[in-house]
């Protein structure tokens, strides 16, 4: 029989993982990326000429990051590399790619996504202003080229990453102006138990909190946003809020750092027609897999926080086990019986994350009618109501495909999950009863040459 | 003045590009976006209201930060890297929209 046909989308931490067991087992699995470079978002490696050290980059994680990248580089010889490189379709058993110059259809007997995730954003008025920013985007300006967002940054939103970037910004000398957290204090302590599923990450978040506090940043719990001031040239100008103690108050800042932990990206799952099931504790529609990752599609696997947010470590996990599970090769027992206890350890803590920090699903309802919901084409709150209320729509597609929510340059990637809340809460049903958007080819805009010469 | 700070890595070779027919100074290694929000406040005018944009998401997800070469083609800003005598312009050649004609 020839070699199987293995195409591994996602050079991250899942993506590498999975390569390397592929090429351990003598294959030479395809692997396409639309990074420059290898590592995904959160190993994003930084150009080749900046020389900051990996303790400086990714902190606590540096080891992990550094092992991963090395084992990339050992495998640039033994597989298919095709960075920048975006897939935009999956049909009929193909791999639609497209580069700046090449466009391309592959082939493939197995396919593992390795997705990765992008910023859960719960919008807030006023964030379609020069300098608001995803959490996750301010890190990468970090990152990958040693900027801040602003002179004066607050953080606001939730989530392990609320505290981790503030806390990179305060180490690399940028002001924090706040750290903003819309969940109470106490949603930790009822968390506890799930949390100390992995101390030493617990108590790296612990060690977080306190490197903001030595330098003096104030950090509030259990507020809730009210707007992102600002003007239409200059942008950004200060954020006004509700504390937890419910007085309203202001701080001024020319940038803002939001979200709300992630949300994983399935756009190329639901193209590949996985199955997706409704998980409550994240209230997101995700594809459904099994322990080793396997899809409801065969030859289709889904892994690392493309298919769940389950965190870095959990990804290298699972993106090994979703290559080792159907290779038809002798598999260690052992190996994948533990590989599995460590992705559950994983899921607990996950668990303990989304109790700890909740997503704000309230505040999506309470959005004023000016207020602006999806920032791609500045469709607000009062006209995705008047949608519902002229056109009946109660059904996120239905919705999008008369109020445009989702149908911008992001394609509801950032508004999507807040206009579904909104919708719920408006028509009083279920959040899994307004249903998910339905992933659409291509995933994201073409490179133009190759639009156009269609 | 500038939307981006530095805080490291200014140890780099200069390079100059040309944002709607501008000199821009920039270092070698730096995105668009960088180049661009080291030097100003933001990227480009939204097609769909009243205010300035200057990206989102910064990992090309979001499309917020288009720019364009002088013959039209669009990059992401975000992803891009900056290079010497390149010239960009921040609104699409030939495009005209409701809010801004």
């Amino acid at each position: 029989m020839a070699e199987p046909r293995i195409i591994i989308v996602g050079a991250g931490p899942s993506g590498t993982r999975a390569a390397e067991a592929c090429v351990a087992a003598g294959l030479r699995p395809i692997v396409i990326d639309e990074g420059r470079r290898d590592g995904g978002q959160i190993y994003r490696r930084q150009p080749d000429n900046f020389t900051r050290p990996y303790r400086k980059l990714y902190g606590t994680e540096a080891g992990r990051a550094q092992a991963l990248h090395e084992t990339f580089d050992g495998l640039k010889g033994a597989i298919d590399y095709r960075p920048e490189t975006l897939v935009w379709n999956i049909a009929k058993g193909h791999v639609w790619t497209a580069s700046a110059t090449v466009q391309e259809a592959i082939p493939f007997d197995a396919l593992l996504l390795c997705t990765g995730a992008t910023d859960r954003l719960m919008p807030v008025k006023g964030w379609q202003f020069a300098g608001a920013y995803s959490l996750g985007g301010a890190q990468v300006a970090l990152k990958s080229q040693a900027v801040s967002i602003g002179h004066r940054v607050v953080f606001m939103g939730s989530g392990p990453l609320l505290y981790l970037v503030a806390s990179q910004y305060v180490e690399a000398g940028a002001e924090v102006a706040a750290v903003l957290d819309t969940s109470p204090f106490g949603a930790r302590l009822k968390a506890l138990p799930d949390l100390l599923a992995m101390p030493s990450v617990l108590w790296n978040g612990v060690a977080l909190t306190r490197t903001l506090k030595r330098a003096g940043v104030m950090v509030q719990h259990g507020v809730t946003p009210v707007e992102i001031m600002g003007d239409a040239e200059s942008g950004v100008g200060g954020v006004r809020f509700f504390a937890g103690s419910g007085r309203e108050e202001t701080i001024a800042c020319d940038a803002v750092a939001m979200g709300h932990h992630l949300r994983p990206e399935t756009q190329l799952a639901d193209l590949a027609r996985c199955a997706f099931a409704f998980d409550p504790g994240t209230r997101q529609w995700l594809p459904e897999r099994d322990d080793d990752g396997r899809s409801s599609v065969a030859g289709v696997y889904l892994a690392g926080d493309g298919a769940k947010i389950l965190g870095a470590r959990s990804a290298e996990a699972s993106g090994r086990l979703a290559a080792l599970g159907d290779l038809g090769l002798p598999v260690d027992k052992g190996e994948m019986t533990s590989l599995r206890s460590e992705v559950g350890q994983y899921a607990r803590f996950a668990r303990g994350l989304a109790k700890a920090f909740p997503w704000p699903a309230r505040q999506a309802p309470a959005l004023p009618d000016d207020a602006i919901l999806c920032r791609c084409e500045g469709v607000t709150a009062g006209d995705l109501r008047a949608v519902m209320r002229e056109t009946g729509a109660q059904e996120a597609n239905r919705a999008k495909a008369f109020s445009r929510v989702g149908m911008g340059r992001c394609q509801g990637r950032y508004c999507g999950l807040a206009a579904a809340e909104l919708i719920a809460a408006e028509a009083g049903v279920p959040v899994e009863q307004v249903g998910r958007l339905r992933g659409q080819a291509p995933v994201k805009p073409l490179p133009i040459a190759i639009g156009d010469g269609q | 003045m500038s939307r981006f700070v530095r805080l490291g890595e200014t140890d780099r070779p200069p390079v100059t590009l040309y944002v709607d027919g501008a000199p821009v100074a920039a270092l070698e290694g730096d995105t668009l976006m960088v180049a661009l929000l080291s030097g100003g406040g933001t990227l480009r005018q939204s097609e769909f209201g009243p205010e300035k944009r200057a990206g989102f998401c910064l990992m090309g997800a979001c499309q917020d930060c288009w720019v364009w070469t002088e013959s039209g083609d669009r990059l992401r800003a975000c992803s891009t890297l900056a290079a010497s005598g390149q010239r960009v312009v921040t609104s699409q050649p030939g495009a005209s929209w409701p809010n801004h004609v």
